[in-house]
């Protein structure tokens, strides 16, 4: 973002010393004020959640300019990509956003069946679309948590891993993996789910719904815990929409936008589930979103657990994928919000062209105008409820 | 004034002082008296911080849902042991621009403090190294030393997020002092002094004769404020600025390794229980042994030893500070701040006017 600046322009400040401002900042000096001097947060912080760095311009206690620093995890996976097959590409998607890899893998293949026209079964869409919920809820109780840990309440954490445990044991067993699933294919999945499957995701479903009641008790009514939220990063609408905000922050902000209603792919149209939407687009806001969403997970598990088919997980494997020529895109709802996959394709085994739309990147654009004006302790919540994904960033 | 007790009998007043009093010349009784008093309150200062560790790392896996240290030792009870082998044993480290001197002062400076306190504090009837007539007073004065610690350590670090937790720890101690100042005094008021010996005295008789209840609800009150203010005052969460590890990654100690961190590690359990004794001595009978009005049980009760006592109030004590750490969030600095200022500092005042009131009265 900030590093195409190479001369970083130097200040002089009242008593003679020259300051290196450090690139991407307008430094201004006023006058008859302490002096502003610059920290640096991250790659290494505890709540810069991976190696996310930002250069913040500080008075004192209060932050008055966030600028991002991006590529500490920079892997080209895009660039990577082309030179895989489509069935290579998959295992990659799951290096986005590895906490929604499901949804990654999800993006990919419904580009593909759409380019090539392939049919998913019935059995095959119902697990896609519990593979999806389910995981929406495992990296909703992981945010929650690492979110309580950020604002010094680190009993959260352990509380939202407890339950997140029980989701990850069932991934384990339907596909090995417990955070690279690299599960589905183009007309369904690799594997069938086991019999074990519906009575587990039956019992994480009672399990959750006493839960997010506890989590309610030990942080959201906490007082502490509104002081801290409300009233903080408060992001307009329109702001979010003209930064191109997706997911649980855009929706925080009053939107009702939801790729799963708005357009639907795969079998969420059958499904009876709420988008909730804040108010006043602040932390709290975006916190109660997030909270709000698991509880819709849950009844569209419920639902899917009542009219689960049986018959075949996946249409008949093709030997070798050709996308035909042209440009193909499709888009998912993860759990941070748009994810879309733009492919341009040659007619060959392997993509020209694979560009995904990641939703964190949109979503931490936003970090300087939610933050600046703010104290240091008021940036880590605000980093919290953006919920970037650092390699879903950088890819 | 006249002497409340016979100050001539310190230190160590209890039968091994007498026994070193009858058996060697005047001086050198005096002098064994003074080693033997500090040499059992550096055990005390050394023990203690090896329990409260085995008791938070404890009290946290149980408040987490999971069982905590389990491998050294029966259920990890020498796990501190441990962690103190493996900071003794860690290279110590200076980083660049860092004032050697006073970076390596502020540690020490933290540990000491905190072992001052404890020369004040009554653990039995007859075990306390000193009974200064103004004990709250030199309390008082000896807990701001600790601030300097803190303050000199994120001073010398030569790192910006040191700065920022030294800066904030100053200024909340200094506030916190305060009302933990105005507090001490309204205990001085009801008990009408200000040894630390005679306000466990003043509590003499049933439980009901303890501060917290003596007092007619206030006394909870001002309980529930202490436990705040002393929270604030120790820097530990939900009021640990200073350390703040999600915004300052570690505060004032994020320079500190191996055996001067242990330090500051070693100072904040000392200073937990040090608050937690105090805690005790003003509104839970200190070494008293709690008496109920039931003549059989209170003979029982009254034959356990009173350092027994103060030690399971204290770590009663102690359990609340943890159990607060282990549920609550933290609030913002400016949060805190107004906390002070605008809640407790106006609730101690008319709490200390109450309780000019009674005293007026004579209704305690």
């Amino acid at each position: 973002m900030a590093d195409q600046q190479t001369a970083s322009p130097v200040v002089t400040t009242e008593n003679g010393i020259a300051l290196a401002v450090p690139p991407g900042f307008n430094i201004k000096r006023r006058e008859g004020h302490t002096d502003e001097y610059f920290l640096n947060m991250g790659p290494q912080h505890p709540s810069t959640h991976g190696v996310l760095r930002l250069m913040l311009r500080m008075d004192g206690e209060n932050v008055l300019e966030v600028v991002p620093h991006l590529g500490y995890i920079h892997r080209g996976l895009e660039k990577i990509g082309e030179n895989q097959t489509y069935l290579q590409n998959i295992h990659l998607t799951d290096r986005l956003d590895y906490l929604s890899s499901f949804m990654n893998n999800l993006a990919l293949c419904l580009t593909i069946e759409k380019a090539m026209g392939i049919g998913v079964p019935e059995r095959g869409e119902y697990i896609r679309v519990m593979a999806c919920e389910l995981q929406r809820i495992q990296s909703h109780l992981l945010w929650w948590g690492v979110f309580g840990m950020d604002l010094g309440a680190i009993t959260s954490f352990l509380y939202g891993f407890k339950e997140r445990e029980m989701i990850t044991d069932i991934f384990e067993e339907m596909c090995g993996a417990r955070l690279t699933m690299n599960f589905f294919r183009p007309g369904g999945s690799f594997v069938d789910v086991p019999d074990t499957f519906i009575p587990r995701v039956k019992a994480v479903v009672e399990k959750m719904k006493t839960a997010i009641d506890e989590y309610d008790t030990l942080l959201t009514n906490n007082v502490i815990m509104h002081l801290r939220t409300k009233g903080i990063g408060v992001l307009s609408a329109e702001a979010a929409l003209a930064y191109g905000c997706s997911g649980p922050v855009l929706r925080g902000s009053g939107v009702a936008l939801d790729v799963r209603r708005s357009d639907p792919y795969s079998i969420y149209d059958r499904f009876d589930f709420d988008i909730p939407v804040g108010t006043v687009g602040d932390c709290f806001d975006r916190y109660k979103v997030r909270m709000e969403e698991m509880r819709q997970s849950i009844r569209i598990l419920e639902q899917a657990v009542r009219y689960f088919p049986g018959g075949p997980h996946r249409s008949p494997r093709i030997a070798n994928y050709k996308v035909p020529a042209g440009s193909h895109y499709s888009q998912v709802e993860t759990a941070r919000g748009l994810l879309g996959v733009y492919l341009e394709a040659d007619g060959g085994p392997k993509p020209y062209r694979i560009k995904y739309r990641t939703p964190s990147f949109s979503n931490l654009s936003v970090l300087n105008d939610l933050a600046a004006g703010h104290k240091i302790a008021d940036l880590v919540p605000i980093i919290a409820t953006l919920d970037v994904v650092i390699p879903d960033i950088d890819r | 004034m006249e002497p409340l007790i016979d100050t001539s009998r310190y230190p160590v007043t209890n039968a091994i002082g007498d026994f070193i009093r009858a058996s060697m010349p005047g001086p050198m009784a005096e002098l064994t008296n003074i080693v033997l008093a500090v040499v059992s309150l550096l055990a005390v200062v050394g023990l203690t911080p090896v329990a409260l560790i085995w008791m938070e790392r404890k009290v946290a896996a149980h408040f987490q849902a999971r069982l905590g240290p389990m491998r050294v030792g029966y259920h990890g009870l020498l796990q501190p042991l441990a962690d103190g082998i493996k900071l003794i044993f860690k290279e110590v480290m200076k980083p660049e621009g860092a004032d050697t001197f006073v970076f390596f002062l502020a540690p020490i400076l933290s540990a000491t403090a905190s072992f001052m306190v404890l020369t004040v504090v009554p653990f039995d009837h007859h075990l306390q190294v000193t009974d200064v007539g103004g004990g709250v007073l030199y309390v008082i004065a000896v807990a701001g030393l600790g601030i300097m610690g803190v303050l000199l350590a994120g001073w010398s670090s030569n790192n910006k997020y040191s700065l920022l937790g030294a800066m904030r720890s100053g200024a909340q101690m200094i506030s916190y002092e305060i009302s933990l100042a105005l507090l001490m005094l309204l205990i001085v008021l009801l008990s009408g002094t200000a040894s630390l010996r005679e306000i466990v005295f003043s509590q003499a008789g049933t439980v009901l004769d303890w501060w917290i209840f003596k007092f007619p609800l206030f006394g909870f009150v001002t309980f529930v404020l202490f436990l705040i203010s002393s929270t604030a005052e120790l820097n530990r969460a939900p009021f640990d600025m200073a350390e703040a590890e999600s915004e300052l990654t570690g505060g004032f100690s994020t320079e500190y390794s191996g055996i001067s961190f242990a330090m500051f590690f070693l100072a904040e359990f000392v200073n937990m229980f040090v608050a937690a004794a105090l805690t005790t001595t003003f509104f839970l009978g200190g070494f008293l042994a709690p008496q109920f009005g039931l003549a059989p049980l209170d003979r029982m009760l009254d034959a356990i030893p009173g350092f027994i006592w103060f030690f399971l109030k204290s770590y009663s004590v102690i359990f609340i500070y943890m159990w607060f750490r282990w549920t609550f969030p933290r609030p913002r600095v400016d949060q805190l701040m107004n906390l002070e200022w605008k809640i407790l500092v106006p609730a101690n005042f008319f709490l200390l006017l109450i309780a000019g009131f009674f005293v007026v009265m004579g209704w305690l």
